[in-house]
Formats: structure tokens, C-alpha cells, sequence
């Protein structure tokens, strides 16, 4: 398997009159294909870590690397340019623009990149909208859609630059039960199909249920990383 | 087109009436600013094309600008005894030997000279009297050098030349003593010389105190009766370029001697005073530009304050902090072109309607249209303000957006 996201001996602290350690000496590797929850009660520093390995913070020591990439000599522009390429978000609220109809939300980050010229962009977004099953729901705005429809769109939209890596911060936190089994499935199906490798937090074990791996977190340290495929195996 | 304009112009389109408020203001402020600039810059051009119009670029005096030096001092610089209280000797008044000084000036290039002996004299009809400035001058070079044959409302300069015994008044006086074209008017100079004189020729120059104390006859006439033959007492002289007065009048004064006092020099107080006039109207109109901008201001703060988990999102997605800055300054710039172009459209109009308005200013016998000047340099200005005001505006809340940093606002959120 190849290694997409490595964790090394990452911790993260603020400062201040009381400091407060979020995220403590994790070690974590996270391969190309697999379906990996961070579970834990709140505050245990699971979002933390989700934004260290999705390069959205930066770590008071240790190193994270992205495809065998050190992005501790990162500047801030190389930080960007890696997340818009390499890296996907989907967050539980589902912060689609709301002046853009949902086809123009999956094509902004393609526009960014400037990978694609404007019509094979147009043509790759609405093929992500077919396959999430909202492709009638191109030309609406998110105010139009319910809130699963809006959370598939988000995972179209972090989809649309082909990442490695869907970083999902309680994907379906804000879901019924219905559609937080259909976001589930989803995103399980991108790593099987498309061999994505997805990292979700989430308080939910309806949708933890079919990870690759079951990462547990408590006071900002890894407490357990249980590994579905191997007990399965060991099973058999 | 480009992202950041995509998403500016969004921002802007769904916020309508916040966006028409901002835009309302940049509108007004740059139709003002042409309005009143218009106007300002009207009136000084107006006022320094009468100015250059109805004066001599360059008058040259019988006078001279330093005192000069004793002969004896002169003969003897180094002398051991020195003679105080020399009186000048006495002589006529005026330029001596104008025909050769004349002669110097009409070989300046790009001029046209004039000859004039002035001095007060009063025009007695009927027992009534009034005072007047009495000018000698030639008419065929009066001609080139003054407007005076274009203001004759009865009879010519030529008229004035084919009769030494012909006066040109003005209209003022005409009405005055209800004189008539042909009337006999007696001309008594200063020192009590008296003569008759025929009007020949009547102007109207709109300045009532100007056409009713001016007066004019043919250089020898005056010269016959001031007593100063062969004098004159001044030099006018028009230029192809009014501008250049200053250095021709130098090139004259350093030639003939003579003060040489161009329109510049003699009206430096007040080229200062329209400087700064200009100064104080461009502060005032541009301050409701400043006022507009504010406007701009308080929208895309309001917008940045509402977008901020856009902002974190667009971020988060892989947008630089210059691309998130340069959507909220497109903002800014397409408030500021939409707003200028519209206000110099409305500018513009206000302008055509200024051009309707009639005033009859006090002590002015016709009526006038406000000046209006139409340079292309003022729309430039405008324009160019409005977009300043805009992006220096936009500028503050668009470095704000740039400074989120999205794990705070992410970590808020959820």
C-alpha cells in the first residue's frame, strides 16, 4: 500500500497564561485506499489532529508528511498549493458558497487549481454530481438542497482536484440517520473504488462501523488503532 | 474570467441594496466633484480668458523698474567726495524715442505692438462733466492688439483714423449724456487744454465703469493736447502665446530699459488666490468622495464579517491569502468603475444642465451662461479618485479577510 499521510511524533500546543496541549506526541500513518475514523470524546483533540494532517495547522513538533512529503519545510504558499491539490475537506457543516449554484461550488476549486480548461471542468464536476447522486441538483443553490444533498456536494466539491487524501470533520454530524448512512457509504465507496484514502472524525459509530480502521483518542494521545481488516482476518 | 472577479462580483450582486447604497454614493461623488470642478475651472479660465483678452499681455511704462544711476557716479564710482541731494533734471513724461523702441519690440517674434499715450481728462456736454481716462493711440496697430474693434456697436477704429478730430466713447457715457454718434463733445486735459472732438465711434464692453471712463483719439491728438509731442507713455503688446509673457517682457525690459510688466506679473495675486481656490474645491469635493468611500468600506466589511467561514472554506480549499485579499479589493475596483463611470455619465449630465442656467451678474449689462469647462483631465480625476477611495477602502477589510486563518473559524463552527 502506499502511504499518503504519515503523522511523526506530532504534538500541538497553544500558549498562554494556562497552555493547553491539543494534540500529543501522535504517530500515525494512513495509507492510499483506507477508510480511517479518529474517534473520542469531546475535546480530545481529534479535530486538532484532522487540521494537522490536512495541513490547515502546524505542528509544535514532530512532522507530518503528505505523499512522503516533509510539510515541515513547507512555506505557507507550498502549505496551500498541497491542500488544493493533494487534499479534500468535508466539514459538518456543509460551508458551500451560497451565492454559487451547487455545479459552480464543485467547480471552484478546479478553477483554482486551473488544472482543466472550463469545459472539461464543467464536464468532471457534473460527472462528480452524477456519481454522489445530486446531478439534478446542479443548477440549484445550496438554500435548495437538504442537508444531505448538501453534504454529497461538499464531497463532490472536495473531490473535484482528484486528492489523495477526504479529510471529513463529522461528516454527518448535522444528518439524519438516513443520510448519514448514505454520506457514509460514500465516502467507504471512495476508497474502494476510486482508492482514496478518507480520514473522518466522528462521534458516530453507525459510520464508524465500516472503517478501515478505528483510531481512538483521548487527552491529544493515540489510546487505540484498531484495525478492522486484521481482525477480520484473524477472525477468518 | 477570473475566480476572485467571479466571486466579487457574487458577493456584490447578493447584497443589492447594501451594493446600490455604496455604488449611489461613488455616483453622487463623482458626479459633484465633476460638477463643481467643472464649474471652478470654468470660471478661473473664464476669468484669466478675460483677463488675457480685455488686458495687455505686456504693458511696457514710462518708467523704470530700478532708479537709475547719477551720471556723475557713474563717470566717477571710485570719487573721495560725495554730492548729496542731485535732483533729476526735469523733463516730459513718457517714452523718448518710441519709434526706435517700438522698432525693437515689433522685431520680437510672435507679438503685435501698440503706441498709446494715456493720461485723465475730463469730457465736458452741456454743462455736464465726466471724468475719463483719455487714450492716444494708432489705430490700425490698436487693431492687433486689443478687442476694442470687436466691442464698436457704431463706427471703427478706421473711422477714428480717417478723422484726428474723431473721439470713440463708450456706450456708458453715450447713455449718460444722451449723446448720439456725431455728437460734438468737448476734451479738456489736465492742464486745462481744451478741444473739441466729434464722436466718431461708440463700444460697449458690458463693464459699465470701463464704458463710461474710457476714451479714445488718435496719438497725436492726445499728444497735441496733453502737451507731450512725440511721447508716449506706454507700449501694449499682444502675444501669439500668453503664456510666454513672462520671458517676453524680460527680453523687452532687458532691451529697451523700460518697466515691462507682463499679465503674470501684474496679476500674481490673483493667479495665487485661483491656485488656492483650486486647492480648497478639490479638498471639498473630494472629501465627498472620502464621504463615499466609507460607504464602500462599511459594505465589504459587512460582507468579509458575514463571509468569514467562506473565507476559512476558500482557505481551507487551497486559496492563497492574496487570492482571498484580491476578491474583496475587486470588490472595491468593480464599485469603483461601475460607480465612475456612471458618475462621470451623471457628471456629465449635470454639467448640460449648468450650461442652461442664465445669470445676469450685478454691475454686468448682459446676461451670461455659468463657464463650464469641459477638459478630459477632470474625468481623469474623478475617475481616478473614485477608484483610489474605493480600493483604499476596500483595502482594510480585504487585509482583514486575508488574516483569517480557518482553523479558528473551522474550530468555531463545529
Amino acid at each position: 500500500m502506499t502511504e499518503v499521510l504519515r503523522a511523526e511524533n506530532v504534538t500541538r500546543s497553544l500558549e498562554g497564561e494556562v497552555p493547553v496541549t491539543l494534540v500529543r506526541d501522535v504517530n500515525l500513518t494512513v495509507e492510499a485506499g483506507e477508510f480511517v475514523c479518529i474517534m473520542g470524546p469531546s475535546g480530545s483533540g481529534k479535530s486538532s489532529l484532522l487540521y494537522l494532517l490536512g495541513l490547515l495547522d502546524v505542528p509544535t513538533q514532530g512532522r507530518i508528511f503528505v505523499a512522503g512529503e516533509d510539510a515541515s519545510t513547507f512555506d505557507d504558499d507550498r502549505m496551500t498549493d498541497v491542500r488544493l491539490a493533494r487534499l479534500g475537506y468535508v466539514f459538518q457543516f456543509h460551508f458551500l458558497l451560497a451565492e454559487f449554484t451547487t455545479l459552480e461550488n464543485v467547480l471552484l476549486p478546479m478553477r483554482k487549481l486551473g488544472k482543466l480548461d472550463e469545459d472539461a471542468a464543467r464536464a468532471r464536476a457534473a460527472q462528480l454530481l452524477d456519481r454522489l447522486g445530486v446531478a439534478d441538483q446542479a443548477n440549484k443553490r445550496p438554500s435548495q438542497l437538504s442537508g444531505g444533498q448538501r453534504q454529497r456536494v461538499a464531497i463532490a466539491r472536495a473531490l473535484a482536484n482528484d486528492p489523495l487524501v477526504i479529510l471529513a470533520d463529522e461528516p454527518t454530524g448535522n444528518l439524519d440517520s438516513a443520510s448519514s448512512t448514505n454520506v457514509r457509504d460514500l465516502l467507504h465507496d471512495l476508497t474502494h473504488e476510486l482508492g482514496k484514502a478518507v480520514v473522518a472524525v466522528t462521534h458516530d459509530s453507525n459510520f464508524a462501523s465500516v472503517a478501515d480502521r478505528r483510531i481512538g483518542i483521548v487527552d491529544g494521545r493515540i489510546d487505540a488503532d484498531w484495525d478492522a481488516r486484521k481482525s477480520a482476518t484473524s477472525e477468518a | 474570467m477570473p475566480i476572485a472577479f467571479t466571486i466579487a462580483l457574487a458577493h456584490l450582486t447578493n447584497r443589492k441594496r447594501q451594493t446600490l447604497v455604496s455604488l449611489g454614493g461613488v455616483v453622487l461623488g463623482v458626479a459633484f466633484f465633476l460638477a463643481v470642478s467643472s464649474l471652478m475651472r470654468g470660471s478661473e479660465k473664464d476669468f484669466l480668458k478675460r483677463l488675457v483678452d480685455n488686458s495687455p499681455h505686456i504693458t511696457v511704462y514710462d518708467e523704470y523698474r530700478h532708479p537709475g544711476v547719477q551720471p556723475a557716479l557713474l563717470r566717477w564710482p571710485q570719487a573721495a567726495i560725495d554730492v548729496h541731494n542731485v535732483k533729476p533734471q526735469r523733463e516730459t513724461r513718457g517714452i523718448r524715442g518710441w519709434p526706435q523702441r517700438m522698432a525693437f519690440i515689433e522685431a520680437q517674434p510672435g507679438l503685435r505692438a501698440a503706441p498709446v499715450l494715456a493720461d485723465s481728462a475730463v469730457i465736458d456736454f452741456a454743462g455736464r462733466q465726466q471724468g475719463v481716462q483719455l487714450s492716444g493711440v494708432v489705430p490700425d496697430k490698436m487693431k492687433g492688439v486689443t478687442t476694442l474693434e470687436e466691442k464698436m456697436v457704431v463706427g471703427s477704429l478706421d473711422a477714428l483714423a480717417a478723422n484726428p478730430n474723431g473721439i470713440i466713447v463708450g456706450q456708458g457715457l453715450i447713455d449718460k449724456f444722451s449723446l448720439h454718434p456725431g455728437s460734438v463733445v468737448s476734451v479738456v486735459a489736465g492742464d486745462g487744454e481744451a478741444r473739441p472732438l466729434r464722436i466718431v465711434g461708440v463700444f460697449r464692453t458690458g463693464n459699465s465703469s470701463y464704458d463710461e471712463g474710457q476714451a479714445f483719439v488718435v496719438l497725436k491728438r492726445a499728444q497735441s493736447l496733453f502737451g507731450r509731442e512725440n511721447r508716449i507713455n506706454r507700449v501694449v503688446i499682444q502675444l501669439d502665446d500668453p503664456y510666454a509673457a513672462q520671458d517676453v517682457a524680460q527680453t523687452i525690459e532687458a532691451g529697451i530699459g523700460y518697466k515691462s510688466v507682463s499679465w503674470i506679473e501684474a496679476t500674481e495675486d490673483i493667479l495665487s488666490l485661483l491656485v488656492v481656490r483650486n486647492i480648497v474645491m478639490y479638498s471639498v469635493v473630494s472629501a465627498i468622495l472620502v464621504v463615499a468611500s466609507f460607504g464602500i468600506y462599511n459594505t465589504i466589511s459587512t460582507i468579509v464579517l458575514e463571509k468569514t467561514r467562506d473565507i476559512a472554506i476558500l482557505k481551507s480549499m487551497g486559496f492563497h491569502a492574496r487570492d482571498v485579499r484580491r476578491i474583496f479589493l475587486v470588490q472595491g475596483v468593480i464599485v469603483g468603475a461601475i460607480g465612475s463611470t456612471l458618475g462621470v455619465l451623471l457628471g456629465v449630465a449635470l454639467m448640460k444642465l449648468l450650461e442652461q442656467v442664465e445669470i445676469k451678474p450685478p454691475g454686468v449689462v448682459e446676461i451670461v451662461h455659468l463657464p463650464l469647462w469641459w477638459g478630459p483631465e477632470q474625468y481623469a480625476m474623478a475617475a481616478a479618485f473614485a477608484m483610489l477611495s474605493c480600493i483604499a477602502a476596500s483595502s482594510l477589510p480585504a487585509r482583514r479577510a486575508g488574516r483569517v486563518h480557518p482553523v479558528d473559524i473551522l474550530r468555531g463552527a463545529t
